[in-house]
């Protein structure tokens, strides 16, 4: 089975990263765009048959090694 | 005085702090990251470098190494750790000190001579230091320090700010901040104040011959502190 899990940084972390993709797009004619934040995305392939057991699982992974609390909120899809 | 120096791969500044605990006295031993125990120490070191390629985040892999369980052990009764740089990426990925270091706000990798202040109240590291305002080395592209208001409130409450960034004269102000970090911090300690993890490197200018000496005041001030 496989579990899909998106990290993003929190709201109020400053985003380097993301800030100067808004730029760019903004600077390509895309001047809609007021704000990117750029996360990770996981595809977790797990041997465990039970959903719901493996989302348990990967919520473990997520606190403690797939996000960083401090600064990123994870989303398990 | 004893210490150890933690090897991971990507570690690339473990031989430098080898060199600068040597020549101030220490008598060091490297550690692999794999091993389980650390040889008998009054301080270990986290050095600088890119473990496992900064794959995930700056030192989230590291963090889970074999070795750690044994860091953490040390530093729970009490040894002195430090981490620079990369080391100090690991000690916040394990928990040992408070805070995330974020990609520096301009998104450059920064490779210079800074100043720091440095907190020389109540702690092994800065106590007594004959100078306070040092010129360091920085060279990382995560030294952005950030952490919640209620950890910064608290942190400054019990003087947990290390060093802070700052210019020649140690006035600290945007202008001297490199890098972003929240209040200019380039440093902090654990609550006890026996865990020191910074992003500036001091056992990169340990010698009149590099372009500064002021690594020197640290390693003798600590030595001096830890007899």
């Amino acid at each position: 089975m496989k579990i899909k899990v998106i990290v993003t940084p929190k709201n109020g972390v400053l985003d380097p990263q993301g800030k100067a993709i808004q730029q760019t797009l903004n600077s390509m004619n895309f001047i809609d765009v007021s704000e990117v934040r750029q996360g990770k995305y996981f595809e977790i392939e797990t041997d465990l048959k039970d959903e719901k057991n493996a989302k348990k699982n990967v919520e473990d992974m997520c606190k403690k090694l797939l996000a960083n609390l401090v600064i990123e909120d994870y989303k398990i899809l | 005085m004893k210490s150890s120096v933690i090897i991971f791969p990507g570690s690339n500044c473990d031989r430098d702090m080898d060199v600068a605990l040597k020549k101030f006295g220490f008598k060091n031993k490297m550690v692999w990251h794999n091993d389980n125990v650390i040889p008998k120490s009054d301080l270990v070191v986290l050095p600088g470098g890119f473990s496992y390629g900064d794959y995930l985040r700056c030192g989230s892999i590291a963090a889970k190494s074999n070795i750690i369980n044994s860091v953490v052990e040390f530093a729970n009764k009490g040894g002195l750790v430090i981490g620079i740089c990369n080391g100090f990426q690991i000690l916040i990925e394990t928990g040992l000190v408070t805070g995330a270091l974020l990609r520096n706000k301009y998104l450059k990798f920064i490779c210079k001579n800074i100043f720091v202040k440095a907190n020389k109240t109540h702690n092994k590291y800065f106590n007594k230091i004959k100078k306070d305002i040092l010129e360091l080395h920085i060279a990382h592209n995560d030294g952005n320090y950030f952490c919640s208001e209620d950890d910064l409130k608290s942190m400054q409450d019990n003087d947990q700010i290390a060093v802070r960034y700052c210019d020649s004269n140690g006035e600290i102000s945007e202008n001297s901040n490199p890098n972003g970090s929240i209040q200019n911090i380039a440093g902090v300690f654990n609550e006890k104040k026996n865990i020191l993890g910074m992003m500036p490197h001091p056992e990169r200018v340990i010698d009149n011959c590099l372009s500064s000496n002021d690594g020197s005041y640290f390693f003798e001030n600590l030595l001096s502190n830890m007899k």
